[in-house]
């Protein structure tokens, strides 16, 4: 080997040694959404700028903001352990519960933010810089690598609402359970609410419809149809993909939003035109916060 | 083209009889005896009454099951394998079925291999959701309303899985996912049996979910049956 080489060979070595923490060997990760094509070199620069603060150094949710420390050596500064990147276990995908998102799940997590968590909506960069740090991101966990996202669940048409289909998704929700964990009324205070925990055995709440048009995964019913039939993995959240139609999904959606009670959709007015929605809706007093707390439980 | 024919014709002698040394019905075996020393905690109540469906099931005080004992000290509910010294084995196509019965786990732990069908029922009239945390694996989370089919599964890498319902915060389970078919999960009576091993030198190791692991090496020779013995130290919370 020549001197060259053997330079060449050193310098390879410790280009790759470097590129901590995916320890990204081979190909260099990259992301793919439409005309967007994401740059896990470009990402990482913008990750160590806007992210490691909570997400943490190895991408492992453990950043100072989560650690305890400073004042307040019992409690971390946020109440809600960020994403552990390592894992690969995401809340929001267009895929099937148990299976990786796909790119564009990712960079629309980015972008949307979450919401009643401290994770803001990253609006402020660019669709590029948003694109680089799902690159970036997927390169924390050797899943990307060896295996392909989960095949969209597909979205039907949405049926046009009306009031059977409120009622029915009524029906379901008292079937399903749902009120076990989100509360007859969907504020979030069901018997088992107080109990739950995440898969990180931190405490976590039921979403409150009565608070609110967002939901953790979007804004719009084809959002919610979505986080029906995915589930939000790592979290108490089922899918329920495999046990209920299609149909029974929109009408779970079309009740839903008669329960955000300050959110005028054209379900809640429709609801509401009827003599037992006005009577309901009536009857729900507005109370808690949208951090959940004054919430009886 | 002649060298091939004695080839084959010495050669099958050969395999069959490599094959009928290895595949010997009689060979030894492992049995023994969970045990434990110390005080365990005691049992938690579990209170049932805002899942009426399930508490009218049981005509006795159900009580947590993360250390269950037996006469004489023994410990059950303790997953018995053999780490390293056999061969991974292919998966059996039988499912192994974990059953949600009163708002238990039955089996509350279920031991099965890599790649076997996992079948996950639910006997309640009630609203489970099965969600095993897995960590080497894929982490699902899946609702199970009464009266619906079956969820079938599978998982590729050996793992201990803690699996648990939201819906009804007692209910937690381990799925014990192992490389070969030579496992046990002691009964009542603490007592183990890992029959039809081949000689060799094989790592033992016991599993259990409160007092964790422990290991012994173990070798076989000819068709003997060897007795082992665990003992956990008990954690008084």
């Amino acid at each position: 080997m020549s001197a060259h080489k053997i330079a060449k060979s050193l310098f390879l070595t410790a280009a790759a040694l470097l590129t901590i923490p995916g320890l990204v060997t081979g190909q260099q990760m990259e992301s793919h959404m439409g005309k967007l094509t994401g740059h896990a070199d470009s990402g990482k620069q913008l990750y160590f700028r806007f992210c490691w603060g909570c997400h943490g150094f190895r991408g492992d949710g453990s950043g100072e903001n989560w650690l305890a420390t400073g004042n307040y050596p019992t409690q971390p500064y946020l109440n809600i352990q960020p994403r552990n990147f390592d894992a690969a276990v995401f809340k929001c995908r267009s895929t099937p519960t148990g299976t990786l998102p796909t790119d564009e799940d990712l960079y629309n997590s980015v972008g949307r933010g979450f919401v009643m968590t401290n994770m803001p909506s990253w609006i402020s960069i660019t669709n590029q810089q948003r694109a680089d740090l799902v690159a970036f991101i997927k390169s924390f966990s050797p899943r990307f690598k060896s295996e392909k996202p989960g095949d969209p669940i597909k979205v039907p048409a949405e049926p046009k609402v009306t009031v059977e289909s409120i009622k029915h998704g009524q029906e379901l929700f008292q079937k399903l359970e749902c009120w076990k964990c989100h509360g007859p009324e969907g504020r979030g205070d069901g018997p088992s609410a107080s109990t739950l925990t995440d898969s990180n055995d931190q405490p976590i709440r039921p979403y409150n419809f009565a608070v609110g048009s967002r939901f953790k995964c979007g804004a719009t019913n084809h959002d919610l149809y979505k986080i029906f039939m995915t589930g939000l993995d790592g979290t108490p959240m089922p899918s329920f993909a495999d046990v209920i139609k299609p149909e029974d999904g929109w009408d779970l959606v079309h009740f839903l939003r008669t329960l955000q009670v300050t959110n005028k959709s054209p379900e809640l007015a429709l609801w509401e035109s009827t003599k037992e929605g006005a009577e309901q809706i009536a009857s729900r007093k507005i109370h808690g916060t949208p951090t959940g707390s004054g919430i009886n439980q | 083209m002649r060298l091939k024919v004695i080839v084959i014709t010495l050669g099958l002698p050969l395999i069959s009889f490599v094959a009928l040394l290895s595949a010997r019905p009689d060979g030894g075996g492992i049995s023994g005896k969970v045990t434990y020393e110390g005080t365990p905690a005691k049992p938690k109540a579990i209170d049932m009454s805002k899942e009426p469906s399930c508490a009218k099931q049981h005509t006795t005080p159900i009580t947590t099951e993360t250390v269950v004992t037996g006469p004489g000290n023994s410990l059950e509910n303790v997953v018995v394998y053999i780490s390293a010294g056999a061969p991974d084995d292919s998966a059996p196509s039988q499912p192994a079925t974990f059953d949600q019965k009163g708002c238990q786990y039955i089996p509350h732990v279920l031991a099965f291999q890599v790649n076997q069908p996992l079948k996950v029922v639910n006997d309640d009239q009630t609203s489970h959701n099965i969600h095993p945390l897995a960590k080497i694996n894929r982490e699902w989370n899946k609702s199970q309303p009464p009266g619906t089919p079956p969820i079938l599964d599978k998982y590729d890498k050996p793992e201990f899985i803690p699996v648990k319902c939201n819906v009804h915060p007692w209910m937690h389970g381990t799925f014990a996912v192992l490389k070969n078919s030579h496992y046990a999960v002691s009964g009542n009576d603490g007592s183990f049996r890992l029959p039809n091993l081949p000689a060799g030198k094989y790592t033992v190791t016991a599993w259990h979910e409160a007092y964790g692991e422990q290991t012994q090496e173990v070798t076989i020779s000819g068709s003997e049956a060897k007795n082992i013995t665990f003992v956990f130290k008990a954690k008084p919370y």
